[in-house]
């Protein structure tokens, strides 16, 4: 244990801390409208059009460290996103999706664009 | 009636919800592992990925998580970073208000295990009508975060001893979304708030750079959303008016 960059209790205790701060986030909507009490009008439609809005939220979110203005300029996120997004389309396969943009991926930022 | 309620058990939950998390599984093993392998290198063992995953269950934040075990940044910093880093979660619930109804006493863990993926999985996926919803949607969740926390756990233990670079292999999530967004795009309904997401998201990220923009983007989201649903209201009203 006495390799830890802080000491034992500490590192609970920051445990701890990202545990309750994180179910917190994830709790707030079931604590301000709990069951029996009627949800607004603009609550209940946002959580219908919300969904796909989110998603598209998190697509972008995965792209955000990707930098455009150096070299290789996001080219290995672009290509591997593409490739993900036309390979669906066309198999409708999950897992082929997800794998083969993957090891494309990993291919592209270890051996093409090194 | 006999067969519905035989079925009605949490092995034909598990039974119908396996397969549609298995996509989840390739991801969660492999940013899992990604999580354990960095953990592992800050000095933590395999019963703290473990422990982190069980208690935490977050795929970003454990990652962010990471950099929180260092003397120089304070547990204020940790609650700060950490709410940020999660504060897209709130979406989550607004669309599951209704839907967590069914969950009864499992309510609290649907709610702690709300992730990304597991929240896109809801929508992806329809109850079999035979089985009993509750019981179908904790069987997702909790598959999921076994996943996770297995990943984790294979990561700290064996991550740094295998002799492989695992470069880019977080790239799993991103395919992961991207393909729940081309499943998404499929429905015609879902275009307009899916297109909105993604513009208020680069724009807010060109605006306030990649480490704040998420809390911008979601009220920009809010604010597109509602007031076009007022529009289009109004239009309707009008065009019964109209009508009369």
């Amino acid at each position: 244990m006495s390799n830890l960059p802080v000491s034992f209790w500490r590192s609970v205790v920051i445990i701890l801390l990202v545990a309750v701060t994180t179910f917190a986030t994830r709790a707030i909507p079931f604590i301000l409208f709990p069951e029996g009490k009627e949800i607004p009008k603009a609550v209940q439609y946002l959580g219908k059009v919300l969904p796909p809005a989110v998603i598209g939220m998190l697509v972008v979110y995965c792209f955000k460290s990707m930098n455009i203005t150096s070299a290789p300029f996001g080219l290995p996120e672009i290509i591997a996103g593409i490739v993900v997004a036309l390979l669906h389309v066309w198999k409708r396969n999950n897992l082929l999706s997800i794998g083969m943009g993957t090891i494309l991926y990993m291919v592209l930022v270890q051996y093409v664009f090194v | 009636m006999i067969i519905l309620e035989k079925k009605n058990t949490y092995k034909a939950a598990y039974k119908a919800a396996f397969p549609h998390t298995l996509p989840v599984m390739t991801g969660y093993l492999f940013i899992g592992i990604a999580f354990g392998v960095m953990f592992a290198d800050k000095g933590y063992n395999f019963l703290w990925a473990g422990l982190m995953s069980l208690l935490v269950y977050a795929g970003s934040g454990q990652y962010l998580a990471v950099n929180f075990f260092d003397p120089s940044v304070s547990l204020f910093q940790v609650v700060f970073l950490t709410f940020m880093v999660n504060v897209r979660h709130i979406f989550y619930g607004l669309s599951l208000l209704d839907k967590f109804k069914v969950s009864g006493k499992k309510k609290p863990y649907m709610i702690f295990s709300l992730t990304d993926e597991t929240y896109s999985l809801y929508f992806l996926t329809k109850t079999p009508p035979d089985v009993d919803e509750g019981k179908f949607l904790f069987a997702l969740a909790t598959l999921d975060q076994s996943y996770w926390i297995i990943g984790s756990i294979i990561g700290a233990v064996a991550g740094t001893l295998i002799p492989f670079d695992s470069t880019g292999i977080d790239f799993a999530m991103t395919a992961l979304f991207i393909v729940i967004f081309v499943e998404q795009w499929f429905e015609k309904k879902n275009r307009f708030p899916a297109v909105v997401g993604v513009l208020a998201s680069i724009v807010s990220l060109l605006v306030f750079g990649k480490e704040s923009f998420i809390l911008p983007a979601m009220i920009v989201i809010m604010i597109v959303l509602l007031s076009s649903h007022r529009i289009e209201e109004k239009k309707k009203a009008e065009e019964v008016k109209d009508n009369e």
